[in-house]
């Protein structure tokens, strides 16, 4: 979508792109509304309950009443919270979890900004979302979201290490840090999807998984959700936050969640292609990528379902005692494989 | 040598995976939920719901204000006063119940020698205030008349077993 002022000029190019990023942040919302439905029904289900089933049919309006809800309360405002920072910091996730989406390509394609190092500005971006909670939790000036801010920085900053490690892998083997290009590198099909492909698939199937552990903890989602662990800290850096401020943090955080599962698609899974083939048509392509987004986005819900909490310890061993070696000697692995065998050319 | 095998283990994930499929088992499962207003769990001929006076099938009430009810009653929450008619039978003028002071332990009806008060199978009688659960003669009367059907069908039911 690049381009837009060379075609249209400065005004109607500047116009274009406003609309363009308009489109995908409604499309965004919209896709919310549905996932976070999805999210309940999947964790009913498990636990042989129905999920929400009222609003509309087989409650699929039910997040549209939710936001409607959150909308009308009354912002409260603790008397001992520093105003600013505490008005700011969901604003602040909010519009992280939105601008890391610039660089993501819906499609071949359907992507706001195809940057060269699209994967350094998500990398950087996603380090910043830690802030948006941090800042939460202090300004709130009470115990429970200070404890559920001080959890979750140490937390988010632990597993941000690995993620990027993992990354590095995907980079050296692709030869690239645009998003697009990591996707081309698999259109051959799912042999030449980076998580299956032979014979990388033995350091990068158990990259695939790690990243998606690492993601489940810096989304703070089930089983790592100790900054919000609603039996030890009520609901973590959340819990003076109320209405429409509340609802920008919940947003903010399945936004990044979908951010995760759309990253998992995009580094490991082929993006758009599907598993027997290449697609170029922008529409199948934006069709395949989101079933399997949606796919992806069960798992993370199933997690939910049935992992039991970390204990804090466990978490933090994890992270740097497992986590952390196991993707470093991955990386040399890569790296050498590279150096002396060459890059697997497996591009169609 | 079971450390390594518990490490193996644990990298392999093998315990994931077969909570996954657990869950997944779960997730086709039947579900348990029972959809409350328009759909209700089954209750015994015995539940202990709503307080009704009974009358006989002429119109003639049941009661005839001996008042063992009033001296069950664990919470006190009967009271009664009587005195005889004009054709001379003894009957209640006021039969009053604090439906928040009672337990719903049943010894009302237990001890009722002519089963007139009965608790019935409705459970859905909340009210907006307080003073609308003081329940006096009339209404019980009334929930007796609405709900005699059922309480009928539901002593007959539990007969054999008294």
């Amino acid at each position: 979508m690049g381009g837009l002022i060379e075609d249209f000029g400065p005004v109607w190019g500047f116009w274009a792109g406003v609309g363009q990023i308009l489109l995908i942040m409604i499309y965004l919302l919209l896709s919310l509304a549905f996932l976070l439905l999805f999210d309940r029904k999947v964790w009913a289900a498990v636990q042989l309950r129905k999920g929400p089933n009222v609003v509309g049919p087989f409650g699929l309006l039910q997040s549209f009443a939710d936001f409607l809800k959150f909308v009308l309360k009354e912002i409260v405002i603790p008397a001992g919270a520093n105003k600013t920072v505490f008005i700011l910091a969901p604003l602040l996730t909010f519009t992280l979890a939105f601008a890391s989406w610039a660089v993501i390509p819906f499609a071949n394609g359907v992507v706001i900004a195809d940057l060269n190092v699209g994967i350094l500005y998500l990398f950087a971006i996603s380090s910043l979302g830690v802030y948006g909670i941090i800042m939460g939790g202090w300004a709130s000036n009470s115990k429970y979201p200070f404890l559920g801010g001080l959890r979750s920085a140490a937390q988010m900053v632990s597993y941000e290490v690995s993620i990027g490690f993992i990354l590095i892998t995907v980079l050296l083997l692709v030869g690239s840090l645009n998003i697009t290009q990591i996707v081309e590198n698999q259109r051959a099909g799912v042999w030449a999807w980076h998580a299956f492909a032979w014979p990388t698939i033995f350091i990068m199937f158990p990259m695939f998984v790690m990243f998606f552990i690492s993601a489940l903890a810096e989304t703070n989602r089930p089983p790592f959700d100790l900054p919000e662990a609603e039996s030890e800290l009520v609901a973590g850096y959340q819990v003076e936050y109320s209405s429409t401020p509340y609802l920008l943090f919940m947003i903010g955080e399945y936004l990044n969640i979908t951010l995760m599962c759309a990253m998992l698609n995009i580094l490991f899974l082929g993006g758009w292609h599907l598993p027997w083939g290449p697609v170029d048509n922008p529409v199948l392509g934006f069709i395949v990528f989101a079933v399997k987004m949606w796919a992806m986005f069960f798992m993370f819900a199933m997690v939910k379902a049935f992992v039991p909490r970390y204990r804090y310890d466990q978490l933090m061993r994890l992270g740097w005692k497992i986590f952390l070696p196991t993707s470093l000697v991955a990386v040399a692995i890569a790296a050498g494989y590279v150096t002396y065998v060459g890059r697997p050319v497996i591009g169609g | 040598m079971s450390r390594i095998l518990q490490a193996a283990k644990g990298a392999m994930m093998l315990d994931m995976v077969g909570g996954f499929g657990l869950a997944l088992k779960y997730f086709f499962k039947r579900k348990a939920t029972v959809n409350y207003p328009f759909e209700k769990g089954p209750l015994s001929p015995r539940f202990r719901g709503e307080h009704a006076l009974r009358r006989y099938a002429n119109g003639e009430e049941r009661c005839i204000a001996c008042k063992l009810c009033e001296a069950i009653c664990p919470a006190q929450c009967i009271v009664i006063e009587a005195e005889p008619r004009e054709d001379g039978s003894r009957r209640t003028t006021r039969y009053d119940i604090d439906m928040t002071k009672c337990i719903y332990c049943g010894y009302c009806q237990e001890a009722c020698p002519v089963d007139a008060i009965v608790e019935g199978p409705n459970f859905e009688f909340a009210t907006e205030t307080r003073e609308e659960l003081f329940y006096d003669k009339e209404r019980l009367l009334a929930n007796g008349d609405r709900w005699e059907r059922e309480i009928a069908r539901n002593l007959e039911i539990d007969a054999p077993y008294r």
